[in-house]
């Protein structure tokens, strides 16, 4: 957690970057990952891709399913972030959900996470009263963040609540969405961003969903300490030149 | 509304909770906080009651079936849920969640359907009600259930045909549960006892109702308390919920749940989760479902589209586990054999998913004396065209007697 607690507190303007593990091809996971370190990113989230993605919209759902459909699996992936573990330096989190997590049995699941070097877990679906119960003595064992989602729709008393059971950063939905592309932050959206700053959180916050180019990540950065680009991002890939495709959309962004 | 087995958090034993992802968590909160009061109140349930009644038809029948009691040797009788206005058990839930949905001043319903009989209870319901109506149904499932797609539309209902994954209910669902987080303004009225705490106990509770005459109609015929065995079917499970619920602490009942074994669960071609399945989470609840060793969540296959589903609800994972109910399962082939038997037996055509709960007659044996009802979930009217492809092969010149 070391790594990533010194980004959040020496760094300003976060760029981090999400996309789905074996999306667009099964290798190209190890690719975008090193091309995105060399490229201004500053925090990488992978997407385990999964069969039932509730709250994902169209774009990560594709891709998700493209990801199952060329094989990609927790075993492989895990394989592929440990081989690149010694020159991958920016902190990775893995997003997924909690079925995949209780499934490959959670505590042998922490223990690999921290083995193939992974910082951060997100689990969209895991309920904030049964981590606490259940879970929060296991990811403090195998020293990984566990981060919460807030939405316009949270209370201030749940965000106070998650912001203070999450770990390192608070995410920050920009919209009651499921994720996707949007042009820009609407009044509502700016609204809700004053009111997470009003409540002087103890913790930094990323703001995502909605984020898709150089405008909506700058207006992120001006309330939160970053933002983080998914479905824009995936959009962006191109198969045949992985590496050319990450370099143009991070220079559009940054 | 003393619910039982299940506590305050939603858990039947090991299965149930709220398993979703923070968007949707105001939604779950508001029902959560308002379901017990609403339903407590004295003019909810009157409205319910009465429309229930003069609506829907109730009591159903509880119909005695002279042949299939002499075949299977025990005294058999049907619980006719199939004469309920729009043809099958959804509707008493419908009608339920909608008056719920008034009283938390939504104007828009939401819903997923399968073989389109919760569709079509939902589009009826909000035609009665004046409320708007969008109905999230598989692509696939739109093909096989066609006059379920034309009544919806009919009821002028929003009828979106669902293309990721297997395009059938569990990929209905899945898009009803994303829409919801984009539309928190709308009221997502669930088909069946699954999904995130309160859905299972509220469901479960508004089915009741089908256990609840059964009590009074074996009295009055039998002169008993209760039956010997109840046998349902079960895809999510919302009709066997209802036929058991008034039994669950009475031990004398033998309840029988029906899942569907599609091909045979010897193959991958099965819905049957208590054979294939192990716990996890579908649908925002704890449950048992059929996934693969990732936890991803495996496609099921049956000839029923209302059975046709990944996992059961979590009051009958916890059935399941404890073994209070017997999970039994029934083929295609065995299913048609018993739409066959009761259509030519006692004139009554079912629909695929009830042909599943009486094809398990032929799997248990009984003693003479005993009270066996089977719960009718609905009729054959919208499997007609699975059925005319299969009427050479079934119907049997010497007949089923």
């Amino acid at each position: 957690m070391k790594a990533i607690d010194k980004l959040f507190k020496e760094k300003k303007d976060i760029l981090s970057i999400y996309f789905t593990a074996g999306y667009p091809t099964l290798e190209s996971t190890q690719e975008i990952i090193k091309t995105l370190e060399k490229n201004r990113t500053d925090l990488i989230e992978v997407g385990l891709p999964y069969s039932d993605p509730i709250a994902d919209g169209p774009v990560i759902q594709k891709s998700s399913q493209k990801a199952l459909e060329n094989s990609m699996c927790i075993s492989l992936l895990f394989s592929q972030l440990k081989a690149i573990k010694k020159e991958i330096h920016v902190p990775l989190i893995l997003m997924g959900y909690y079925n995949q997590f209780l499934r490959f049995g959670e505590e042998a699941f922490l223990k690999k996470c921290k083995e193939v070097g992974l910082s951060g877990i997100i689990l969209a679906d895991l309920p904030a009263e049964i981590y606490q119960d259940k879970y929060r003595g296991l990811f403090e064992k195998y020293e990984l963040a566990f981060i919460f989602l807030v939405t316009p729709k949270s209370s201030d008393a749940r965000i106070l609540k998650l912001s203070k059971l999450s770990k390192v950063f608070l995410y920050v939905i920009s919209s009651t969405a499921t994720t996707g592309v949007k042009d820009r932050f609407e009044k509502e959206q700016l609204d809700f961003f004053k009111r997470i700053q009003k409540l002087n959180l103890k913790i930094p916050t990323l703001i995502g969903f909605g984020i898709s180019n150089r405008d909506s990540f700058s207006m992120a950065c001006q309330y939160a300490q970053g933002g983080i680009i998914g479905s824009a991002f995936i959009n962006a890939l191109n198969e045949k030149d992985i590496k050319g495709s990450v370099q143009n959309f991070i220079e559009s962004i940054v | 509304m003393n619910s039982p087995l299940i506590d305050e958090k939603g858990f039947y034993g090991d299965f149930g909770g709220a398993f979703v992802p923070e968007m949707l968590w105001p939604n779950i909160e508001e029902l959560q906080e308002c379901y017990q009061r609403i339903i407590a109140e004295k003019d909810f349930q009157a409205d319910f009651k009465i429309l229930l009644r003069d609506y829907v038809g109730r009591p159903t029948p509880l119909f005695f079936c002279e042949k299939l009691s002499r075949k299977y040797n025990a005294r058999i009788y049907l619980k006719r849920e199939d004469l309920n206005h729009t043809g099958a058990h959804k509707i008493n839930n419908t009608i339920g969640q909608a008056l719920m949905a008034k009283r938390l001043g939504k104007r828009k319903i939401i819903a997923e359907t399968g073989a389109g009989q919760h569709g079509v209870a939902t589009a009826t319901v909000c035609a009665l009600l004046d409320l708007e109506c969008t109905v999230f149904m598989g692509a696939f499932d739109m093909q096989r259930q066609k006059p379920n797609v034309a009544r919806m539309k009919m009821l002028n209902a929003k009828v979106i045909p669902v293309i990721s994954g297997n395009k059938t209910l569990k990929d209905a669902v899945n898009e009803t549960l994303r829409y919801w987080i984009n539309h928190p303004e709308t009221y997502y009225l669930i088909g069946s006892v699954v999904g995130p705490h309160p859905y299972p106990k509220m469901v479960a509770y508004f089915q009741s109702v089908i256990s609840e005459e059964i009590r009074k109609q074996v009295f009055k015929k039998e002169g008993r308390t209760a039956p010997d065995y109840i046998i349902a079917c079960v895809g999510g499970g919302s009709n066997a919920a209802g036929a058991f619920y008034h039994f669950l602490k009475d031990l004398s009942v033998q309840l029988i749940a029906v899942e569907a074994a599609g091909l045979g669960t010897h193959t991958d071609q099965t819905a049957a989760t208590t054979v294939k399945g192990s716990k996890g989470v579908l649908h925002g609840s704890m449950t048992l479902v059929m996934q693969d060793k990732d936890g991803q969540i495996i496609e099921p296959y049956s000839i029923s589209a209302g059975l046709d589903y990944p996992g059961i609800g979590p009051m009958h994972a916890h059935l399941f586990q404890n073994r209070r109910a017997q999970f039994l399962n029934v083929t295609d082939k065995e299913a048609l054999q018993a739409t066959y038997e009761l259509t030519q037996l006692e004139g009554i055509i079912p629909a695929l998913e009830s042909a599943h709960a009486l094809a398990a007659l032929a799997k248990l044996s009984f003693k003479k004396e005993e009270v066996v009802v089977v719960n009718l979930s609905g009729r054959g009217d919208k499997d007609m065209e699975s059925y005319i492809k299969t009427i050479d092969q079934f119907s049997k010149d010497e007949g089923y007697r």
